[in-house]
């Protein structure tokens, strides 16, 4: 049984259906990455699963355990932690602050995981009392995967990591990510960068308009020519 | 070395509360106790209540709220119905006495002791925070100003009007069957409309003597020890978690459930912890001014604490205080005391009084020019107003710069 299963969830935001009925799994321990344009569905996905757009039919299962119809609030509980779209750092509470956010749920000692996430990304460890929103776009993309670490999530769902950031500090945060893999957490990544999101991933899924049109070993994904043409400029 | 600053500046903080408490103590004790003066400062600390109450709502959760005048309104009523000889048919005529002497227990009517009276304040206001904070839950913003606001005139409305809502019948027919609740005779109503409920029944107090409306030392020290608790109630709430998960909510409300904060419950709390103050307040004010009548439950009075609270600095505790003692000596000393003959004596036929208004509408605006961020602003504000973190990709540094440094 895979880790999260999620079987044929539709989503719309009011009378427009974004999902339009979609499957995917994620085995304990694996990264994958789904790939798409703007607007096929992406966030959406993320969104049904994190509680925060409740999917109206079909089925989200958490370690077995049906999360369709959860709360957010109840849905971070059980071990899920999203890093949303655009990071949504808070921009007037310090990095500290931020951080501590992430753990609202948790009620014991955060000073073990506030080490790991300087440890993961020291450039956060520099910046502890300065404002989020006075950082630059990459080092709030690392505070909101910091963020979300905070939680000691089972399952991250990471929403575009790499948008609107400089080069070379999208290779860094995917050196993390992939850190955060081998350290046993297990990753559910969207990405229109699709060549390195799949880059990082074993496995891959193509989304286009709320359906799921090819999926298989990220590698074999790149390789393929439409997946080639439509996302990779080739 | 920065802790050493910061524990400085703490212990400076501390020095400089404990100072204030003890100027507050101390100064009726410089005044004579029937001086309008003292009065004036009566009713500041009773604003002071009030304003902190507003804080937690506005300042604390981000939740514009126009008509915080309905909770003062549920506190001095619950002082109206508990504490007057309004209801003077119930129990027959003889009246309900709950730990109440002198005067009061030998009157008809209802006349609990008055700390009774708050608790029940808190217990009514409560109840009416949550009402009319739920159906503001799934808006945002302005929609929430009109929302309250909308809930400001109807308590307003319902108290002018409360003199036509017989309420004695039905009570009598249902409540007053059960065990311990009193009928309250066939002709009562919800309210005295204009006229007003009045007297209200003095605070009485175990160990001190019976309060009187010459003597407003007593009155002074129960407000300062309401404002007390206000004081302490507002501190702890915002240095505690729910004190972030609101600071949180201000801040980006999708980013605030992502990190598992709940959104109705944590705002419910705020209402709900902004209308208890209030309460306490009111029902203070009740028994202060001696009269719970419509007129003094109008959409102005949100207004004027509003005003409070924005001078002093929208979350600041302290801002708040001081913008409320401000602001109150300005409404109850400075126009009709000291400034009110001055459009006379320039040759102009009004007063002063007559556009209050007015001039607090004047005071904000050369605040907001001036310091928009308040007199003593909360830290998060200032570097709202000074435009740090306006949206969630802006950001002051840069990758290049971050690149080429890393």
């Amino acid at each position: 049984m895979a880790l999260l299963e999620v079987e044929d969830i539709r989503a719309s935001y009011g009378m427009i259906e974004a999902l339009h009925g979609v499957s995917l799994e994620v085995e304990a321990g694996e990264v994958v990455t789904m790939i798409g344009s703007n607007g096929a569905g992406k966030s959406t996905v993320l969104r049904s699963i994190s509680g925060l757009t409740p999917a109206h039919a079909g089925a989200i299962r958490f370690d077995g355990e049906e999360i369709t119809h959860l709360s957010p609030v109840e849905i971070v509980a059980r071990g899920i932690s999203h890093v949303p779209e655009g990071r949504r750092c808070f921009p007037r509470m310090t990095v500290r602050e931020n951080l501590e956010l992430g753990a609202y749920l948790r009620r014991d000692d955060l000073a073990e995981d506030m080490d790991h996430v300087f440890e993961l990304f020291p450039r956060l460890a520099e910046r502890e009392g300065q404002a989020a929103g006075t950082m630059s776009g990459g080092e709030q993309q690392m505070l909101a995967i910091g963020r979300a670490m905070m939680a000691r999530p089972r399952l991250l769902l990471m929403d575009e990591p790499s948008m609107g950031i400089a080069p070379i500090l999208v290779e860094r945060i995917y050196e993390t990510i992939g850190e955060i893999s081998r350290e046993g957490t297990t990753i559910l990544l969207v990405e229109q960068n699709a060549l390195q999101g799949l880059a990082a991933a074993g496995r891959g899924y193509v989304i286009e308009t709320g359906h799921i049109v090819l999926s298989g070993p990220a590698d074999t994904l790149g390789d393929d020519p439409k997946v080639k043409e439509a996302y990779l400029g080739a | 070395m920065s802790s050493v600053l910061e524990r400085a500046r703490r212990i400076d903080q501390r020095f400089l509360v404990a100072a204030a408490i003890l100027f507050a103590v101390l100064l009726p004790f410089f005044f004579d106790s029937g001086s309008p003066f003292m009065d004036d400062a009566v009713l500041a600390l009773a604003y002071v209540v009030m304003a902190l109450g507003l804080n937690v709502i506005v300042g604390f959760a981000g939740l514009l709220d126009l008509g915080y005048v309905a909770f003062f309104a549920i506190g001095a009523f619950t002082m109206g119905w508990l504490g007057s000889t309004f209801y003077s048919e119930s129990n027959g005529g003889d009246g309900i006495h709950i730990l109440v002497t002198g005067a009061a227990s030998n009157l008809p009517g209802i006349h609990i002791n008055f700390l009774l009276v708050l608790v029940a304040a808190v217990v009514f206001t409560t109840i009416a925070g949550v009402i009319i904070g739920l159906p503001t839950l799934r808006l945002r913003g302005d929609y929430i100003a009109i929302v309250t606001l909308a809930f400001g005139e109807i308590i307003g409305q319902v108290a002018a009007n409360g003199d036509q809502i017989k309420i004695g019948p039905i009570w009598d027919a249902t409540l007053g069957k059960l065990p311990l609740i009193p009928d309250l005779g066939s002709s009562a109503t919800l309210t005295r409309g204009k006229l007003g409920i009045s007297p209200v029944d003095k605070i009485d107090l175990p160990f001190m003597d019976p309060f009187t409306s010459l003597n407003s030392r007593p009155w002074y020290f129960v407000a300062l020890g309401l404002v007390l608790l206000v004081l302490f109630v507002n501190v702890r709430l915002r240095d505690s978690r729910l004190g972030r998960a609101w600071l949180a909510l201000r801040e980006d409300e999708v980013a605030a459930i992502s990190m598992g904060i709940p959104t109705v419950k944590t705002k419910l709390m705020a209402y709900g912890t902004g209308a208890a103050l209030g309460g306490m307040s009111g029902a203070f004010l009740g028994s202060f001014l001696n009269t719970v009548n419509a007129s003094q439950f109008e959409f102005l009075f949100s207004i004027f604490i509003l005003a409070m609270v924005i001078l002093g600095g929208l979350g600041s505790v302290w801002g708040v205080v001081i913008g409320a003692i401000l602001l109150s000596y300005v409404n109850s000393w400075l126009i009709p005391d000291v400034l009110n003959g001055l459009p006379g004596q320039l040759g102009l036929d009004f007063d002063l009084t007559q556009v209050s208004f007015a001039i607090f509408g004047f005071i904000l605006v050369i605040v907001m020019i001036l310091r928009p961020e308040g007199l003593i602003p909360e830290r998060s504000r200032k570097q709202e107003m000074h435009g740090i973190g306006a949206g969630d990709t802006a950001g002051a540094g840069t990758d290049v710069e971050l690149g080429e440094a890393g």
